[in-house]
């Protein structure tokens, strides 16, 4: 199905959450409601003409100056080879999405990569705890505003340089 | 060309640390702790080419029957606890070469929150191999240092304060 | 017939003898070639319930860094994304920020882009199936490996210098052209080459330890394999055949002709890992195919394109897929139209088998947990970035 069809069959069942324009590409892109991804999910993963079964990337973005965290799905199918890309924003103060880990078991991992680093809440995750940083880390590195911390279990983090200028 | 029936019977002498110090470099097992790309040069040069067993160092797997810890690649600030915990493992006397950029100061990943700038500041370290990664004749050379390092240490006759090392 | 066994916590063995669940820990360090990875191992005696990954001891924010020393200033941080083969993650790198500036590569750049990859594809095919050998108790297959690895690294080291972190691609390009005799050395190479794959797989690949302890072990099928996102020679070991090389063509692809091996089953149950095994084995020989194609027909021409030294592309995401040795590499950038990225993103293959792990090792063996990290081919880098 071409990027066309799948935009068209998202607005038919989703008019409210997904956007009217669609940008074109090797992935098209096809802005949706931070409240409804998991449903949009669910109908691209369901509906047989659609079929992506796979769930190829979940990336977080930090856009500070628009205070907005922009999180990107790229879904793809190996029935159909067709493949979009979802993007949806959620206010960054307080980052909550709807899980997808009960579609696509890989979400699992990426869901908790992006609490980890970035602080997105994903709601009905089963297991939302820190995937890389230690368990008993502070912050989310990957913000734009994190500071690092100057010590951690009483290893510093910095370095003097050797070079005395 | 033999020795055998050539020579009348013969006597070597030489001093009891010495003796001691030699048959010690020349069996330095080191432990199989390796993290990241330098890891791969470690193994590389414990491989067919460049030997390190020719020098008798053969890898171990685990911390109690190595003499030697070689810590190649990146330290992680999660890894340098349990660094920390695998060299009180290893039984005295106990050797660490610091292999790499990221093992000697951060390296290039000195930019990173979650990197621990230099593994001396989880255990002393014995010699720095630079790189990134050492090439095997680097690692080689380190090796070799630290054999000449270990060939200098006094355990017979030592210090009046009990320090074991020349 | 699959090696998992049913298993019931608690259950009363003969003689009235009760067993009980052990936790048991597995890593980060253990003499593995796989790097730091940790598994906390719920046990029952031999027997699995489960094998939890604990990753993250490897994680450089490399994802990070790409924000603060911008587009050029990557490419020797891409390196160590998969350092075991290192030229696959430049080229995605490059790839991803060509695209973001609609940049076009020369077409000699394109072959010799092929070339160095398909170089880090054998290397890094060959560290993975010596590293099985070596979990599997068989020393020898691994030091075979490294020597013809080092032969590789030769070849590699005379293109770009380096043996291991190679930093060989620019945007738009390469960094130096093929030396003078190159591709006549390189082609001699692949002729002393070839024939060891046979001598490797007679040692190895039809030894009857070998196989009983691969067969059968951990069998996925094809639609598990896709919605656990698994890529590369794992997916193509459950007989799915996707090649991001013939699929979703990229660089000078199109130009070579060669078969993308899938797994059937033949020593044990479709998508086993012995299947995967030789996914990887039949790829290294796919390779030299197409190296002996690139060295040969390499057009002439400049290598690399123009791209300005602060390199600011127009706003935008991108996100490209190479074929990696471990798979589908997926590289997402975010571009702002200042000098630095926002975002980069990279989804490896090992990062969804190690994900995989935790279903697959119900009812597994201990022994058997270590084949099929060996056989996904897990390296610790990709997982952590």
């Amino acid at each position: 199905m071409d990027a066309d069809g799948i935009h068209r069959a998202l607005r038919e069942k989703f008019a409210g959450a997904v956007d009217p324009d669609w940008v074109a590409g090797e992935w098209p892109i096809v802005t949706v409601g931070s409240a409804s991804v998991a449903e949009v999910c669910r109908l691209l993963r369901d509906e047989p003409a659609l079929g992506f079964d796979c769930l190829s990337n979940l990336s977080g973005v930090d856009r500070k100056d628009d205070d907005r965290i922009e999180v990107w799905y790229h879904l793809l199918s190996y029935r159909h080879r067709h493949q979009v890309a979802l993007r949806t924003t959620t206010p960054r103060l307080d980052p909550v999405l709807p899980t997808v880990s009960h579609l696509w078991p890989i979400a699992n991992w990426l869901e908790r990569e992006c609490w980890d680093l970035l602080g997105v809440r994903f709601v009905d995750h089963p297991d939302l705890r820190r995937l890389l940083m230690p368990e008993d880390w502070v912050g989310h590195p990957l913000r734009k505003d994190f500071v690092e911390p100057d010590e951690y279990h009483g290893i510093s983090t910095r370095r003097e340089s050797l070079l005395k200028l | 060309m033999s020795l055998i029936n050539t020579v009348p019977e013969t006597v070597v002498t030489t001093k009891v640390d010495d003796l001691l110090n030699w048959s010690r470099k020349s069996s330095v097992w080191y432990m199989l702790f390796g993290l990241a790309c330098c890891g791969i040069e470690m193994m590389q040069t414990g491989g067919p080419r460049s030997d390190l067993d020719r020098f008798g160092a053969v890898p171990r797997a685990t911390p109690r029957v190595s003499d030697l810890i070689i810590v190649s690649g990146t330290l992680t600030l999660k890894m340098a606890l349990r660094t920390k915990l695998l060299y009180e493992q290893m039984p005295e006397p106990r050797y660490s070469i610091s292999m790499g950029s990221c093992a000697n100061c951060g390296g290039l990943f000195q930019l990173a929150y979650s990197v621990c700038d230099g593994v001396d500041k989880v255990i002393p370290i014995d010699v720095y191999v630079p790189g990134c990664p050492p090439r095997p004749e680097a690692l080689t050379e380190g090796l070799l240092k630290l054999q000449a390092k270990i060939q200098q240490e006094r355990w017979l006759v030592r210090k009046p304060d009990g320090a074991a090392a020349a | 017939m699959s090696h998992a066994i049913d298993i019931d916590l608690h259950r009363e063995g003969p003689g009235g003898l009760e067993t009980e669940e052990m936790t048991l820990n597995m890593g980060p360090q253990h003499p593995s070639t796989h790097g730091v990875l940790r598994f906390v191992v719920k046990a029952d005696g031999e027997v699995m319930r489960r094998a939890i990954p604990d990753i993250g001891y490897l994680h450089r924010s490399i994802e990070k860094i790409a924000e603060k020393v911008g587009y050029h200033g990557f490419m020797p941080y891409t390196d160590r994304v998969d350092y075991v083969s290192a030229m696959q993650c430049n080229q995605g790198w490059a790839m991803a920020c060509e695209k973001l500036a609609g940049i076009e590569v020369p077409r000699r750049g394109e072959y010799c882009r092929v070339i160095a990859s398909e170089f880090g594809r054998i290397a890094s095919h060959l560290i993975s199936v010596g590293a099985t050998g070596m979990d599997m108790g068989a020393i020898t297959p691994f030091t075979h490996a490294i020597r013809e690895r080092e032969y590789i690294n030769d070849i590699l080291e005379e293109l770009c210098g380096a043996r291991l972190t190679f930093n060989y691609m620019r945007i738009g390009g390469c960094a130096w052209d093929l030396p003078p005799g190159f591709a006549k050395r390189a082609i001699a190479y692949l002729d002393r080459f070839e024939p060891l794959i046979d001598e490797y797989d007679e040692l190895i690949s039809f030894n009857k330890i070998y196989v009983e302890r691969l067969a059968n072990v951990a069998p996925i099928t094809p639609e598990r394999a896709i919605s656990w996102n698994l890529v590369g020679p794992n997916l193509r070991g459950s007989g799915v055949r996707y090649d991001v090389r013939r699929d979703v063509p990229y660089s000078a692809y199109p130009e070579f002709e060669f078969d993308v091996p899938v797994g059937t089953g033949e020593r044990g149950t479709l998508g086993d890992c012995y299947d995967r095994y030789m996914v990887r084995m039949r790829e290294i020989r796919q390779s030299c195919r197409i190296l002996r194609q690139a060295l040969e027909g390499i057009p002439a021409g400049p290598v690399v394109a123009k791209v300005p030294r602060t390199f600011k592309p127009a706003p935008g995401a991108v996100h490209v897929r190479v074929e990696a040795s471990r798979g589908d590499m997926g590289w997402f950038a975010v571009s702002d139209g200042t000098a630095f990225p926002v975002r980069v993103h990279i989804r490896t293959g090992s990062y969804a088998a190690m994900a995989a792990i935790e279903e697959l090792s119900k009812g597994l063996m201990i022994a058997d947990l270590v084949a099929v990290i060996a056989s996904l081919d897990i390296v610790a880098p990709e997982v952590d970035r």
